[in-house]
C-alpha cells in the first residue's frame, strides 16, 4: 500500500485519477481502517487527505451559510456553538454517530461517501440543502448530498473524484431542523429508521420544508410529498397524520435482525412527526 | 511489501521516532516499535475502547488511526498520568473502589475518563455514562467504574 499526503485537492484527484488498483481517501478512518483491518478493502493507493489546508476548519460563507472541511470531526461540530445554534438538526445526526473517541475523528463526507443508507448524519443535510463540492480531473462542479449516493456502499463520485467541503445554506429567519433515530438502545448502534426535518415558518404557518428518511430505502431518500404534507398548515394534527403517512408511503426498507419492514415503515411516520414538532419548536426560538 | 515510512512524534512529552509500514495502526506501532504497552487491542475495530489514547488532546481509537498519521502529533496514553511514583487521582481512585477486573479496559477508561474531567470537572453520572459508551468492560457491570470517576472528579474538584 502506498500511504499519499497531498496539499491540494487537485493533486489529490490527480493521484487517485493515475492509480491503477484499489484507491482510498482517508479522512477520519473510522471506516476506512476498519475494512482494511477486517481485509473487506485493502487499498492499493491510500490518499490522506488531512494535509490539505482548510481541511479541518468549520467557517462562514458569505451569504450567511456554513462551510465545513472534508477533515472536521463531529466533535468539533459539536463544540462550535454558532453553529449548533443554526443547525441542531445537522449537528446532532452527525453526534449521535458512535462513541466519543468515534466523534473525535469520524466525518461527514466520510459518513456520506460510505454510502451506508443507515447514515445519521446524511438525512440532516438533505433536509438543510446541503451541497458538496465535487473534485475531479474535469474540474469541479456543485451537487445537492442527495445526489451523492446510489445505493447501498455505492456513491455517484467517479474515479479520481472527491467531495472537497460540505455547503450548508444560510439559516435565515424563522427556521428550524432537527433529526431523530429509532435504535433498540441508547447509544452506540446503527439506526433502525432515521428522519430529518427543516421548515420555516411566517408567524404559526409553515412555508418551507424539507423531509429525508434514512435506513428505509437503499439509500436516504428526500420526501417531496411529506413536506408538501406540512406546508401551508400550522402542524396542527391532521397535517401530522398526514406527515406520518407520507413518510411511511415512501419507505422501501429491507427486513433484517434490527427491523421488520412493518416496524420500519410504522416507525418512519412517528419519528417524521415527532422531529417536525421539535424543528416547529426551534423554528419559534423554543428550546427543544 | 509497502515501502517502511520514517515517524516523528511525541508520546507522552517524549519526543519518539518510529519507522512504520503505512497499513501499522498507530496502536500496532506504540506496542510493537515503541513499547508503550498501556494501550490494549481489543476489538481492532473501534468499538470497545480498549486502545483509547489522546492525539493532540483529542480522545480517539488508536486501532482506527494509522501510525504514520500521529508524524508532528501529541500522543497521551495512560502511561502519562501518574507523576513518576504519584498515581494519578483516577487511578488511585479505580484501586479504592476496586472498579477492575481483568484490566484490559483499564487504560482506555482512564485516559477516556481524565479528557472528560478536564473538559468538565463536575460531569453529572448521565454525562460520564455517555461519554464512557464507547468503553466497553465485561467484568464490572460499570458501576464500580461509574463510582471511581465520580470520586476522583469529586476529590479533584477540592483540590483545585
Amino acid at each position: 500500500m502506498n500511504y499519499h499526503s497531498p496539499s491540494s485537492f487537485e493533486e489529490a484527484s490527480a493521484i487517485a485519477a493515475g492509480a491503477s488498483g484499489t484507491t482510498r481517501f482517508l479522512a477520519g478512518g473510522t471506516d476506512v481502517l476498519v475494512q482494511l483491518r477486517a481485509d473487506i478493502v485493502t487499498p492499493d493507493d491510500l490518499i490522506d487527505i488531512k494535509h490539505i489546508p482548510g481541511v479541518k476548519e468549520i467557517s462562514r460563507t458569505e451569504d450567511g451559510g456554513w462551510r465545513i472541511g472534508v477533515a472536521v470531526a463531529g466533535a468539533e461540530m459539536t463544540e462550535c456553538a454558532d453553529l449548533c445554534a443554526d443547525w441542531p438538526g445537522v449537528v446532532e445526526g452527525m453526534d449521535l454517530i458512535g462513541s466519543t473517541q468515534v466523534q473525535g475523528r469520524a466525518t461527514l463526507v466520510g459518513n456520506l461517501c460510505n454510502g451506508s443508507p443507515a447514515a445519521d448524519s446524511v438525512p440532516g443535510m438533505i433536509a438543510a440543502g446541503c451541497t458538496v463540492t465535487v473534485t475531479g480531473p474535469e474540474g469541479s462542479r456543485e451537487v445537492a448530498v442527495e445526489d451523492i449516493p446510489t445505493g447501498p456502499g455505492r456513491t455517484v463520485l467517479a474515479k479520481g473524484e472527491l467531495i472537497t467541503g460540505v455547503t450548508i445554506p444560510a439559516r435565515g429567519e424563522h427556521g428550524g431542523d432537527a433529526y431523530l433515530r429509532f435504535i433498540p438502545r441508547t447509544e452506540m448502534d446503527i439506526a433502525v429508521v432515521g428522519c430529518a426535518v427543516n421548515l420555516r415558518l411566517d408567524g404559526d404557518t409553515i412555508t418551507e420544508a424539507r423531509v429525508s428518511l434514512g435506513a428505509v430505502a437503499p439509500k436516504a431518500l428526500l420526501v417531496e410529498e411529506a413536506a408538501n404534507a406540512i406546508i401551508g398548515t400550522t402542524l396542527d394534527d391532521a397535517a401530522l397524520d398526514a406527515l406520518a403517512a407520507a413518510a411511511s408511503a415512501a419507505c422501501n426498507p429491507i427486513d433484517d435482525k434490527r427491523g421488520t419492514i412493518e416496524f420500519r415503515t410504522h416507525v418512519a411516520g412517528v419519528l417524521a412527526k415527532r422531529a417536525a414538532k421539535i424543528a416547529y419548536a426551534r423554528a419559534k426560538g423554543e428550546s427543544a | 511489501m509497502s515501502k517502511r515510512i520514517h515517524v516523528s512524534t511525541t508520546v507522552n512529552g517524549d519526543e519518539a521516532d518510529f519507522l512504520c509500514d503505512p497499513r501499522e495502526t498507530l496502536l500496532d506501532c506504540l506496542r510493537d516499535h515503541l513499547g508503550v504497552m498501556g494501550v490494549k487491542e481489543g476489538c481492532g475495530t473501534g468499538d470497545c475502547g480498549a486502545c483509547s489514547v489522546t492525539l493532540d488532546g483529542r480522545l480517539v481509537c488508536s486501532c482506527l488511526v494509522l501510525g504514520v498519521e500521529a508524524e508532528g502529533k501529541e500522543v497521551g496514553t495512560v502511561e502519562g498520568m501518574a507523576a513518576g511514583e504519584v498515581l494519578h487521582p483516577l487511578q488511585r481512585k479505580f484501586i479504592e473502589h476496586a472498579a477492575l477486573q481483568c484490566g484490559i479496559c483499564t487504560p482506555g477508561i482512564l485516559v477516556a475518563a481524565k479528557t472528560l474531567l478536564e473538559r468538565n470537572p463536575d460531569p453529572t453520572e448521565t454525562e460520564l455514562r455517555y461519554w464512557l459508551a464507547g468503553n466497553l468492560c465485561r467484568c464490572t457491570g460499570y458501576d464500580k467504574i461509574i463510582r471511581a470517576v465520580m470520586d476522583a472528579a469529586a476529590e479533584m474538584r477540592e483540590a483545585s
